[in-house]
């Protein structure tokens, strides 16, 4: 009886987006008399930070503190149509579509600065302070309430813009499937050590190693609860769920979480995650949709691992410990 | 505030990371987290209108059979019921949420009409004054059964004399264009098998996999004044829900609002529109408010999984690991009715045969229909068991090769400019450098030439 150590590899890619229905999004943004812009969409924010990347997109395009953008989302009332949160989808075409609002919202912000400040337009310039300034200047400038204030009251002007994003519609040729479904591919290797009971069958994975290449990472505090709550998942999928413990017999399935088992604190490797930018020419900022992937590699990493550790293959997710055990019965049998 | 943050390492591609930002990059505080935990974050059920009615649903006890008799009265004699809504009920009963999208035909009725297709289909809706009222009407409903035989296994259901899953399909699968798979032709696989020096087929499994989010589907329906309908929902995509459900109700689109975005956990489970069609149809029957949500149970037994699926890779691979064909037979089980899975298989479809330059492909994806829980998007489908195949492969490949898996995917990794099985030209590929950078990570020798290969170029090919 030991615990066998094995180490295991696996390398992905993983798609942005899913459009062979077309695929759009808009957003709209205007400028409150506070200076405050409001994102309006109907885009959903699961949890992933949806909300607060795309105000990020907002306040760099603007120029203007983060503290400046509200978002507000998801009533059909009020916000522009959305296809919805899926595919690894929302950063990319909400974060486009936020930008093309944010950029003609600019041009009209710049356009009435330049009439208060009495200067051309083209040569303002913003520090993302929340003031729009003469460039080299520190007198000439004027504060975002400010110019929101005189473009509603003195000017007439709405400090708008309106923003779509949208890849056409790709039909699949039948004979060979020839398709474009997608906007660009985020890539990721992972290096899982795990270790055996071959008493119990019982797999502890005891560290992972990833590199994630994500296009930008627009907000690198939340790429890495992505990055490690996907990992997560993925040792979930690789070791603990199923709603059919023998498919396809569809009986014995779980009814709750006492039954229906998950990796808790203990069961939780170590993880040392790096993450690599090549920016997407398509991707606001360059930026790669990753929510999906980041599950994807310990799969397979975990299964070569065990390999690795007791000779057994898995070909049938998960990989129980009663799944380990009668792959080393069958290791001692043969 | 304090955060935990995943290094980046800029070395790599250096050249195309240009640009200079002051709020893009850093780690600004996600906008929702201290309502979160600090449980001040308002939920669809957080929203609790005066005279708010519950709905539950008596579900199918059995995998496939006849509906012989429907019996209500009971149900309708339980203190508290307010209104039993049956398939009668529903104005377009028929669906499947891709329509908008021109995916054909509908197949799922809302409430089952004259046979049930799996173990918990809904039948009967029953609508009380309290959730234990509507459970008990649930319960009193009876149903007689006329057993059908029933199918499970994906081949199972493609082998001749297989019992029909789905009338309105008429196969046990999709039907993509006039062909019983969704299939991708690249090269000549059975000439480079012929000319291969190894030969390597194997089978991949997985099971139906639950989205396990905290918060169960569900959805509160307030009639407004003006006669529309106020829908709050966990929808992942609102105006998919509204548009589904609009159709469902055969209502006008602008009598309907959805009020969502505050999710707790998606994962695909709810891209599906399975409780705000039946609860509007209550909320209009009564004139009062009404919220339908899944039960713990429903949420991991009734509400679609992760698919299933079967996967058969065979590869033709030179004796120094360069692999030539790659040919994929997958079964993807949609359960008794397609929801998603038919866009699910084109995107596995989409995937195969991984992040490699294979020159011959041939790829056939089965959207196949079984007597089980309808499958749906979840997490990365139609991609994340594919990889779980792929990658199980490759690790099989190197072992019987004696080769070192790393090398062995360097060798065979697109890049830039290589055309992939689907047609279209690979861009922005990272690849080799995930893996180079992998290999540093935990000390795996990678000497010359692998250590200066490149996704912009085709040195070491």
């Amino acid at each position: 009886m030991a615990r066998l150590f094995g180490r295991g590899y696996a390398a992905v890619n993983y798609p942005t987006g899913m459009n062979l229905g077309g695929d759009p999004s808009q957003a709209l943004i205007h400028a409150t008399t506070t200076g405050t812009f409001v994102i309006s969409l109907s885009s959903v924010d699961l949890g992933q930070g949806l909300k607060t990347v795309v105000a990020q997109c907002a306040a760099e395009t603007l120029g203007l503190p983060i503290e400046n953008i509200l978002v507000d989302t998801a009533d059909t009332d009020t916000g522009p149509h959305c296809m919805g949160t899926f595919a690894s989808r929302g950063t990319h075409r909400i974060g486009n579509a936020v930008i093309m609002a944010a950029t003609e919202a600019r041009a009209v912000l710049l356009d009435v600065a330049a009439e208060e400040l009495e200067v051309d337009a083209a040569d303002l310039e913003t520090d993302g302070t929340g003031y729009v300034k003469l460039k080299g200047s520190e007198q000439r400038k004027i504060h975002i309430t400010d110019l929101a204030m005189a473009a509603h009251f003195t000017h007439g002007r709405t400090i708008s813009g309106r923003g779509v994003y949208m890849k056409d519609k790709s039909e699949v040729v039948p004979e060979t499937g020839e398709m474009d479904p997608d906007s660009c591919q985020a890539h990721a290797c992972t290096v899982a050590e795990v270790e055996v009971d071959d008493e119990t069958g019982i797999v502890e994975v005891l560290a992972m190693y990833s590199v994630y290449e994500v296009g930008r990472a627009l907000n690198p505090a939340m790429a890495t609860q992505q990055v490690e709550g996907g990992a997560w998942m993925g040792i979930s999928h690789a070791l603990f769920e199923t709603t059919e413990p023998y498919y396809p017999v569809r009986d014995h399935g779980p009814r709750d979480f006492t039954e229906y088992l998950m990796p808790g604190a203990g069961d939780i490797p170590v993880q040392h995650s790096v993450l690599l930018e090549r920016p997407a020419a398509t991707g606001p900022f360059g930026a790669k949709g990753i929510g999906e992937m980041t599950a994807n590699s310990p799969i397979p990493a975990i299964a070569n691992a065990i390999f690795d550790a007791c000779g057994v293959r898995l070909e049938h997710m998960p990989f129980t410990p009663e799944r380990v055990l009668r792959g080393i019965d069958e290791l001692h049998a043969g | 505030m304090a955060h935990r943050q995943t290094p980046i390492d800029d070395t790599y591609f250096a050249g195309e990371r240009a640009g200079s930002f002051t709020v893009v990059g850093s780690p600004v505080a996600r906008s929702d987290a201290r309502g979160h935990v600090t449980g001040r974050t308002e939920f669809f059920e957080d929203v609790r209108p005066a005279g708010l009615l519950h709905l539950k649903m008596h579900r199918s006890a059995r995998h496939h059979a006849r509906l012989v008799t429907v019996d209500t009265a009971a149900a309708r004699a339980v203190p508290g019921v307010v209104a039993v809504l049956t398939h009668q009920d529903i104005p377009n009963n028929l669906y499947t949420p891709l329509k908008l999208i021109g995916v054909t035909p509908d197949d799922e009725p809302v409430l089952a009409v004259d046979k049930v297709r799996y173990l918990g289909e809904p039948i009967v809706a029953v609508v009380a004054e309290t959730e234990a009222a509507a459970l008990a009407g649930a319960a009193a409903v009876t149903v007689d059964y006329d057993d059908l035989p029933a199918v499970f296994d994906v081949e199972e259901a493609l082998a001749e004399g297989a019992p029909l899953v789905n009338e309105y399909q008429g196969n046990n699968y999709f039907t993509y264009e006039g062909h019983h798979c969704r299939r991708v032709r690249f090269g000549d696989v059975d000439k480079a098998f012929a000319a291969a020096d190894h030969v390597f087929e194997w089978r991949y499994q997985s099971s139906p996999i639950e989205q396990a989010p905290v918060e169960t589907t569900g959805c509160v329906v307030v009639p407004q004044p003006d006669g529309r309908l106020r829908i709050h929902s966990d929808t992942q995509a609102c105006f998919f829900t509204l548009d589904n459900t609009a159709l469902i109700l055969e209502s006008e689109f602008n009598k309907l609002r959805i009020v969502g975005g505050t999710v707790g956990g998606g994962f695909g489970g709810k891209v599906d529109v399975v409780v705000e069609p039946v609860a509007c149809v209550a909320a209009m029957v009564t004139h009062r408010p009404v919220k339908f949500v899944y039960g713990r149970y429903e949420e991991m037994q009734v509400s679609s999984p992760r698919a299933a699926e079967r996967i058969y890779l065979k590869d033709g691979v030179s004796a120094d690991g360069r692999i030539l064909a790659r040919q994929v037979r997958a079964y993807i089980d949609a359960g008794a009715y397609s929801r998603h899975t038919p866009y699910g298989t084109t995107k596995a479809a989409a995937h195969f045969p991984g992040p490699y330059a294979i020159p011959n492909v041939s790829i056939d994806c089965h959207c196949v229909f079984t007597n089980r829980t309808p499958s749906s998007a979840m997490r990365g489908f139609g991609v994340t068991i594919g990889d779980f195949a792929l990658e199980s492969q490759m690790d099989r490949i190197a072992r019987a090769l004696d080769l070192d898996p790393l090398r062995l995917r360097l060798i065979n990794a697109y890049r830039d400019g290589d055309m992939k099985a689907h047609r279209k030209l690979a861009e922005g590929t990272a690849l080799v450098e995930v893996i180079q950078k992998a290999a540093d990570l935990v000390g795996h020798d990678l000497p010359e030439p692998y250590r200066s290969m490149s996704s912009t170029d085709r040195k070491g090919r």
